[in-house]
């Protein structure tokens, strides 16, 4: 119990953070907010999945993938494809040549449903898709590059290229993806309205429970050796590897599990949104989901979600009022994160929260804690970063 | 029935296309294959380097066409040195006040040089509007060449290629025959060693960076004799242009030209039998594959890390 406790919540203040991100997406935004509103921050909250997958890769492993909207965008095309199955049967598609294949497959002159999209009438292998067809593709990804030791830069750059190929895949293929439109009109999830209110609501919490379950899981990954396998690697490759770990197999792993954590909001968002379209999928909403993780701070994945609720409130905010601001703003805030915030808000708040607390922890004059080894003032970096990745376990 | 004349005919044009996608990608390629290829700094914004040469035509062109039309046949070629030298402009400015603080964090240079790239592309948009604009071209580079009746070549398709080769061939002589040239090795290959012989390393890293972006500034000239110019025009080459120079080996000139001909070659002939997309998915995959297979890429100089 113990243990669970130290290794799933983190101690006192890891159970401190949650709990004030749990009354906050639990309690503060559904009763404050009306449903259009709790919707958009939904909306927002399954792209954290993406951000804190990203926390794990890239924060902790050192992996900057920037095709993370392919594996959102495929968990997404699952969900929407099993909808719109389920919008498109042959009474409400009546209309057309062929009844019952979805609208955009009747307008290619596609007459009848394609052999990859059969099995998605299914619902439970419709879930079983989300999760794994993305976390393959990672795992396929993964085996390749890392195996053959292909250095950090160089796996950003092919990711990138996959979330090109992707795009263009989708947008290219109309008759079986919807092409550059997505998948429309989705309508209900076995028999159940996704589009009304009440369905909002529960969908809602659904989000935020499946987003607590993968912080919670991610906790667990960086508590236990794992993580701090992953730590080292960053950090010192080399000195792991001849340690007799194959790193390849570690950076594999969590490659994989971002993507799956990015499949389940990819899901979660079409859903919520009642489409998918190719544009969640390409480089420059792939890169966007990189800067919700920077601006959160890379080493924290409780920041990784206060990240990406600022940037896209920030982004619902300037596009409506200051259409010209924003993108001046979002370029602004990738450099100014880039050199003088690498560790994002959560770093902010490690130099600046913590000395406050102490402050007034003291007041109350609570035993001092041990003195940690004095580690922050040298200045390479390896140790640096692992001081800032003890404050983040230890939390 | 085809005659033979005719398929010849088809034949060569369509050798002529992948020669001029060849250009393109090349284009695009030289000054990343100095930026990225000799000094490993991922410039994201490299794609803006190049519709700033874009814009500076168009602005030249309009100019003389509107108060020096005499002028207005040999507007382009001050376009091209302008180009230059704007773009090296705003690359050392880059250089300065963002890449030179960013050195020993490569990823992080991705991500702060895709935020210059997005506020350049709303600078475009602000200043020039959100629409395409093209250049008027001069009437020499208008209409084609034809040896035979039914081979058409265009000439600005032609005059793009005298101006690759010329553009690659000045690169080749900076970079390997002249001493500046050995500077830019020396320090790529050996930091300290170079600073111990008394070679200002900054002063190269920022003059390699500025110019890698002057050429790019070149090709975006080149670019408007056959297509228009739109505010986020060079960010739809980003990733061809990376995938370019890292196919042929990051710090090999001859890779970066080898890849960019195989590249360009596949496409085209991929086009002719598929539609456009499939054609462009087909290559990217192909260049993807074969990178998995041999990360180091057609040519490699050393193990890279």
């Amino acid at each position: 119990m113990n243990a669970a406790y130290e290794k799933l919540l983190g101690g006192r203040s890891g159970l401190t953070g949650l709990l004030i991100l749990g009354v906050l997406l639990l309690v503060v935004f559904p009763l404050g907010l009306d449903i259009f509103r709790l919707n958009l921050v939904g909306k927002y909250l399954s792209y954290a999945f993406v951000a804190v997958g990203l926390v794990l890769c890239w924060g902790y492993g050192g992996i900057l993938s920037l095709g993370q909207g392919v594996f959102f965008g495929v968990g997404g095309y699952c969900m929407a494809m099993f909808l719109k199955l389920e919008a498109s049967d042959p009474i409400s598609t009546k209309i057309q040549s062929t009844p019952g294949i979805p609208d955009f497959m009747d307008w290619n002159q596609i007459t009848s449903l394609p052999a990859m999209w059969q099995p998605f009438h299914s619902f439970s292998f419709t879930v079983l898709a989300v999760l794994a067809v993305p976390t393959l593709l990672a795992l396929i990804i993964g085996m390749a590059m890392f195996k053959r030791r292909v250095g950090d830069v160089y796996f950003s750059i092919v990711t990138q290229a996959i979330a090109a190929i992707l795009s263009i895949l989708i947008i290219g293929q109309q008759g079986l993806t919807g092409g550059v439109n997505g998948i429309t009109d989705l309508k209900t999830l076995m028999g159940w309205d996704i589009r009304t209110d009440s369905a909002k609501v529960i969908l809602y919490f659904v989000n935020a429970g499946l987003l607590f379950a993968c912080i919670l899981f991610g906790r667990y990954i960086l508590t236990s050796k794992l993580g701090r396998l992953l730590m080292a690697m960053r950090d010192k490759e080399e000195r792991v590897r001849f340690s007799g770990y194959d790193v390849a197999s570690f950076k594999v792993f969590v490659f994989c599990v971002a993507a799956m954590f990015s499949a389940i909001g990819g899901a979660m968002f079409t859903l919520q949104v009642g489409f998918m379209s190719p544009s969640f999928v390409g480089i420059v909403p792939s890169i966007e989901m990189v800067i919700y993780a920077a601006v959160g701070g890379r080493m924290s994945l409780l920041g990784a979600v206060y990240g990406t609720l600022l940037v896209n409130f920030g982004k619902t905010y300037f596009s409506e009022t200051f259409p010209e601001l924003w993108l001046f703003l979002m370029g602004g805030l990738f450099i100014a994160v880039v050199m003088y915030f690498p560790n994002g808000l959560a770093g902010v708040y490690e130099k600046q929260g913590k000395r406050l607390m102490e402050k007034l922890s003291r007041k109350k004059a609570v035993p001092p804690e041990p003195v940690k080894p004095k580690v922050a003032t040298r200045t390479d970096s390896a140790e640096v970063h692992l001081d800032g990745a003890n404050l983040e376990a230890s939390k | 029935m085809v005659s033979l004349s005719e398929f010849f005919a088809i034949f060569a044009m369509q050798g002529f296309n992948g020669l001029s996608v060849f250009c393109v990608l090349l284009l695009m390629a030289l000054g990343l294959a100095i930026i990225f290829g000799q000094m490993g700094v991922i410039n994201m914004a490299h794609g803006e380097f190049l519709t700033i040469g874009a814009y500076i035509t168009y602005l030249l062109s309009h100019l003389t066409t509107t108060y020096a039309p005499s002028l207005q046949p040999f507007y382009f070629f001050g376009a091209v040195v302008l180009s230059f030298i704007v773009a090296y402009g705003f690359g050392y400015l880059t250089e300065l006040l963002l890449i030179s603080r960013l050195y020993k964090r490569p990823l992080d240079t991705l991500l702060a040089t895709w935020g210059l790239s997005l506020a350049m592309q709303q600078t475009f948009r602000s200043i020039f509007g959100a629409k395409e604009v093209s250049a008027t071209l001069p009437d020499w580079l208008l209409g084609s060449f034809k040896p035979t009746e039914n081979i058409d070549i265009p000439i600005n398709g032609l005059f793009m290629m005298c101006l690759t080769v010329l553009l690659t061939g000045t690169i080749f002589i900076l970079l390997f025959r002249s001493r500046w040239g050995l500077q830019v090795r020396a320090t790529m290959q050996n930091r300290v060693m170079s600073g111990a012989v008394g070679i200002n390393t900054r002063k190269v890293d920022r003059t390699t960076f500025a110019l890698g972006c002057g050429v790019a500034g070149v090709a975006g000239a080149a670019f408007t004799t056959i297509g228009s110019t739109g505010p986020t025009s060079g960010s739809l080459y980003i990733v061809d242009t990376f995938l370019v120079v890292v196919f042929g080996g990051a710090q090999s000139l001859i890779g970066t030209i080898a890849s960019a001909f195989s590249i360009a070659q596949t496409q085209s002939t991929a086009e002719f039998f598929l539609t456009g997309s499939m054609a462009k998915v087909l290559t990217l995959s192909a260049v993807i594959l074969i990178l998995m297979l041999r990360p180091q890429g057609l040519f490699s100089v050393r193990v890279r890390k």
